[in-house]
């Protein structure tokens, strides 16, 4: 076989009704604001986590919709809860709530 | 698939095409992919046809390929368009026919933001006249060459010498149709058939005599994207993409693959090289590929044209299966002398794709 030094990228479409969705209506039934981000990634822009670590608000909102529960987590666990996410989000939501609550929710501990 | 209901929206999406005088332009990568295809749009119209088809060298790239990779500002576009508008102006026709989609997508575009934005077309006017000193006009009819062959598709299957059809089983060959994403997914009323249905292609084979295939993926984009392809970290997406549209096609067995953009044919045909290397799939019959021809060589194949003498040695996927089920005679020794008999090098054989 050649190696061209590139290759067929795996499928990234995703089938919503294999996922068991409870998870997810328990968080915006909490947190409705999780479902008016509109993904811009102002928070990630100036998350001071995200300068060392793959830190993203955005990711993680992104992966608990798409039901990446571990990668959510992942995304958040090395936030300090600064606060400079909310300051910058133009859809005024309560970042540092929201992150805390997709800890509270999709924490295994 | 509902035909009633195609035929329906195929009626809202009917464009007015002039019959004849026309200014055409040619496209910077055909001429480089498949440089026979022009050729014989121009000696199929003019010669066969008796059409008034006129170009000249003055005319240079549209810019499409640069604005978008992103690399150019839309009003130097827009001049460099301007400037084409113009020759056609300055040489008497006000018909503008264009050999490639995305010098159609962005014609239409740019017409569009002139009708919308007349401030913006003021300044071109002015840029125009300050980098060229040419009068500004623009086309009464702004039609892509494909439109033109399907208006001539009747008089095409008068004159053919033979029909996309199996000589062997007499069952017509299973084609699927290709249409390149700027020619009507934009601007759905400039493309004959509107952006879901475009008829454009499938008039022509069912004038010829061949069966469309119908297939989940039919509509989705053929992979080139221009940055996904010009990045080679991107590269992947634009291979899977064609992937996505091969795995989709293959449960139909198609006999050949027809496309209107310059782009498509090219990433169609040699995608299944890499495909087939990388991987060792190959989509087409006993371990052979799926011709992907352009519209202008199918016209050229049904109306007795060699096969050689229209360019389809440059295609990496062998035609030679499918020329054997139209029965079109052709001379292997042949294959790889271009004009005058001059020997144009034949490439090394490929470990998995026939």
């Amino acid at each position: 076989m050649v190696d061209f030094g590139f290759g067929l990228v795996p499928s990234s479409r995703i089938n919503l009704d294999l996922f068991d969705r409870e998870k997810y209506e328990k968080l915006v039934a909490m947190e409705p604001d999780a479902k008016i981000c509109m993904a811009c990634g102002s928070c990630t822009a100036v998350c001071t986590a995200g300068q060392f670590t793959p830190t993203s608000l955005r990711e993680a909102i992104e992966d608990v919709f798409n039901a990446k529960d571990d990668k959510a987590l992942e995304a958040l666990k090395a936030c300090q809860l600064c606060g400079k996410c909310s300051m910058v989000c133009p859809r005024g939501i309560n970042t540092r709530h929201l992150i805390l609550s997709i800890t509270k929710v999709y924490s295994k501990k | 698939m509902i035909y009633e209901g195609k035929q329906k929206i195929w009626s809202d999406y009917q464009k007015e095409i002039p019959d004849d005088h026309y200014f055409y332009v040619r496209s910077c990568i055909r001429q480089s992919f498949f440089p026979a295809s022009e050729a014989t749009f121009l000696d199929i119209t003019r010669n066969k046809l008796g059409k008034d088809i006129f170009e000249t060298e003055h005319h240079t790239t549209c810019g499409g390929i640069a604005y978008h990779s992103d690399t150019i500002p839309q009003e130097t576009v827009m001049t460099i368009i301007a400037r084409q508008f113009a020759l056609m102006a300055k040489n008497g026709y006000e018909n503008y026919v264009c050999s490639c989609i995305t010098s159609f997508g962005l014609y239409c575009e740019t017409m569009e933001t002139w009708r919308e934005y007349p401030e913006l077309e003021a300044k071109i006017r002015e840029n125009l006249w300050k980098s060229c000193k040419l009068e500004f006009a623009k086309p009464k009819f702004l039609i892509h060459a494909s439109d033109l062959i399907y208006k001539y598709r009747n008089q095409i299957a008068a004159q053919a010498v033979r029909k996309l059809v199996n000589v062997h089983t007499g069952e017509p060959l299973k084609v699927v149709e290709h249409i390149g994403c700027h020619y009507s997914k934009m601007f759905p009323s400039k493309g004959v058939g509107g952006a879901e249905y475009p008829y454009v292609l499938v008039g022509m084979v069912e004038a010829w005599g061949g069966e469309i295939v119908d297939y989940p993926e039919r509509r989705h984009c053929c992979g080139f994207g221009f940055r996904q392809y010009f990045i080679k970290g991107n590269r992947g997406y634009s291979l899977s993409n064609t992937h996505k549209k091969f795995e989709s096609m293959e449960p139909f067995k198609p006999d050949l693959i027809i496309t209107n953009c310059p782009g498509c044919p090219y990433f169609l045909d040699r995608w299944q090289y890499v495909i087939a290397e990388s991987t060792g799939k190959t989509y087409g019959q006993d371990g052979h590929g799926i011709p992907a021809l352009t519209y202008e060589e199918v016209a050229g194949l049904v109306m007795g044209y060699d096969p050689w003498d229209l360019g389809l040695q440059t295609h990496q996927v062998g035609v030679e299966p499918l020329l054997d089920k139209m029965g079109v005679p052709y001379d292997p020794s042949k294959k790889y002398l271009g004009k005058n008999g001059k020997d144009i090098g034949e490439p090394l054989p490929c470990a998995c794709l026939k």
